[in-house]
């Protein structure tokens, strides 16, 4: 791939598989031979069907689970846990309903047993940020479901991590509400550049959010292709109808069709 | 012309319509009352079937009347009772909780200790109670005990299921910010079943009251059992009837005890996240 050759990927794979033991006794291959690298500052977008992985994927960098053979490393060493260099946004906000907004978002200092006066004001800097400003004393119930998730995002980022996890972060969402996340989404990245891996099957969403969209195709899961969206940044809603924007969808979904569901 | 016509939906319902029960339920009651006297006094039902509703009033009043620390009077014995009932309520539930928890969490402890525990559920518990007054005497102590088997099962499954409910994503997070095993399941898994755990203590502190009564008719100095059999053998009705008033209003406070703690530690649980006009 292109890229400075000094610069060490933040997150690197080789020959990445993840086998599950099937009920049967036949394993089940889930990631097959999976090679990538990730630079620091990059949001990478992960497309694909349900079943190709790419949740998989993304539990394996964020650590939560194991990989049969191959190689990962994360900011330069080699896999070992969750750590404190990634946050994860999970598909739902998961928030905790006990819990008001502001104890939610420092959960991960709570948990970390770091000094939570120090984390206060960052936490409340950042609730400022999505647009949470006078809610950190609310419940997750009363917040809308793009509220709750932004919630979550504040969470992940509380701890200041250089990686951002996403694992389809806005699927829960209505259409209107997830375009206007995404476009905040790209605010935020864009004002403190973590490299992001943000895993959707939405080809849109890829295209417009991504630097490079992996596109991965299920049955074993694997990379069929590494694309380049090569489109100016700031992005606003109004690039989804250009034409290169068009020829880059056009081209995922035919690759998600040869490859997809078919073979 | 004619007069605007009234809008009745626009006026505030009045109490009665939209509590009808709180006139309603009174008037049963008086209604059941007047039914009992009738019964008694005019159509000579024998008291020692059913005592007149004024013998009941006046034999629970002087046995309410005696101070709480005179053994003749019914306070003395219902501290008992409900000491011995809160006791083995605390011991049985805990326990059952841990060990819930315990089972849930481990597989190979699941596999271990689960054939005997359902194998002890099948028992009839209270039968055990005979054998409490050989090994613990007629102190409180076989009391407590046998409140405490009796309260520890509903808690057991209760914590089982609730343990097992805990969303995923809530302990993959947890994790994800290198929580601890002791931090995820004091902050994550304990919370979250909490729900689940008030549902076991609502039906374990109808069974609590249960256990000490029986455990107090089998062999007891003191309680209100003690004095239900006392009574019953001198076939003394209306106080045994007012006992069973007292053992209503005490069963009665205990459910509406834990009901408040459950508004106060699962207030969150009642309404579930339905906020979804996705509003951004």
């Amino acid at each position: 791939m292109q890229g400075a050759p000094d610069a060490t990927p933040i997150i690197q794979a080789r020959r990445l598989f993840k086998r599950y033991a099937g009920r049967t006794g036949a394993s089940v291959t889930a990631l097959e031979n999976v090679d990538f690298d990730i630079r620091d500052g990059e949001f990478i977008c992960v497309v694909g069907p349900s079943g190709c992985g790419k949740s998989t994927l993304l539990k394996i960098v964020a650590g939560l689970l194991s990989f049969s053979s191959g190689e990962v490393s994360r900011s330069g060493k080699p896999l070992s846990g969750p750590g404190a260099d990634v946050g994860v946004v999970f598909q739902s906000p998961v928030l905790l309903p006990w819990r008001t907004i502001l104890d939610n978002v420092l959960l991960p200092i709570e948990f970390r047993n770091l000094k939570m006066s120090e984390y206060r004001q960052r936490a409340l800097e950042l609730l400022d940020l999505v647009g949470l400003r006078g809610f950190e004393e609310r419940f997750p119930h009363e917040l809308s479901g793009g509220m709750q998730q932004r919630a979550g995002i504040v969470r992940a980022l509380v701890q200041d991590p250089r990686i951002l996890l996403m694992d389809e972060p806005f699927g829960a969402l209505d259409a209107m509400t997830r375009e206007q996340m995404n476009v905040e989404l790209l605010r935020i990245w864009s004002s403190n550049r973590k490299t992001v891996l943000f895993v959707t099957h939405s080809i849109a969403e890829s295209v417009f959010l991504a630097d490079r969209v992996f596109v991965m195709t299920p049955r074993p899961g694997r990379i069929a292709e590494i694309i380049d969206i090569d489109l100016p940044r700031p992005r606003d809603l109004s690039i989804i109808n250009t034409e290169r924007f068009g020829t880059y969808a056009t081209r995922i979904r035919s690759l998600l069709q040869s490859k997809g569901d078919l073979s | 012309m004619s007069a605007p016509v009234e809008d009745r939906d626009a006026r505030p319902p009045s109490l009665i319509r939209r509590r009808p029960e709180l006139i309603l339920s009174p008037i049963v009651l008086v209604g059941l009352i007047v039914l009992w006297d009738v019964l008694t006094r005019r159509m000579g039902v024998p008291v020692f079937i059913l005592p007149p509703p004024m013998d009941v009033w006046l034999s629970l009043v002087a046995g309410l009347s005696v101070s709480p620390f005179n053994a003749g009077g019914f306070l003395y014995h219902t501290a008992i009772t409900m000491w011995e009932a809160l006791l083995g309520f605390l011991i049985g539930s805990s326990v059952g909780i841990m060990l819930g928890f315990l089972i849930a969490y481990s597989r190979l402890f699941e596999k271990l200790a689960l054939p005997y525990i359902v194998g002890f559920q099948s028992l009839p518990k209270v039968a055990l109670a005979p054998l409490f007054v050989i090994w613990f005497g007629f102190g409180i102590e076989g009391k407590v005990m046998i409140t405490s088997v009796i309260t520890f099962f509903p808690l057991l499954v209760n914590s089982i299921a609730g343990y097992h409910s805990v969303d995923p994503d809530r302990i993959d997070l947890a994790r994800s910010c290198n929580a601890s095993d002791f931090q995820i399941l004091r902050k994550i898994i304990l919370p979250s079943a909490l729900p689940f755990l008030f549902a076991g203590l609502n039906v374990a502190s109808v069974l609590a009251i249960l256990g000490a009564i029986v455990g107090e008719f089998v062999g007891a100095r003191s309680g209100l059992g003690v004095l239900l059999m006392q009574y019953n053998q001198a076939m003394q009705i209306a106080p045994m009837f007012a006992i069973l008033l007292i053992l209503g209003v005490v069963g009665y406070v205990s459910n509406v005890a834990i009901r408040l703690l459950e508004r106060r530690f699962c207030f969150w649980a009642q309404r579930g996240s339905h906020f979804t006009d996705g509003q951004g």
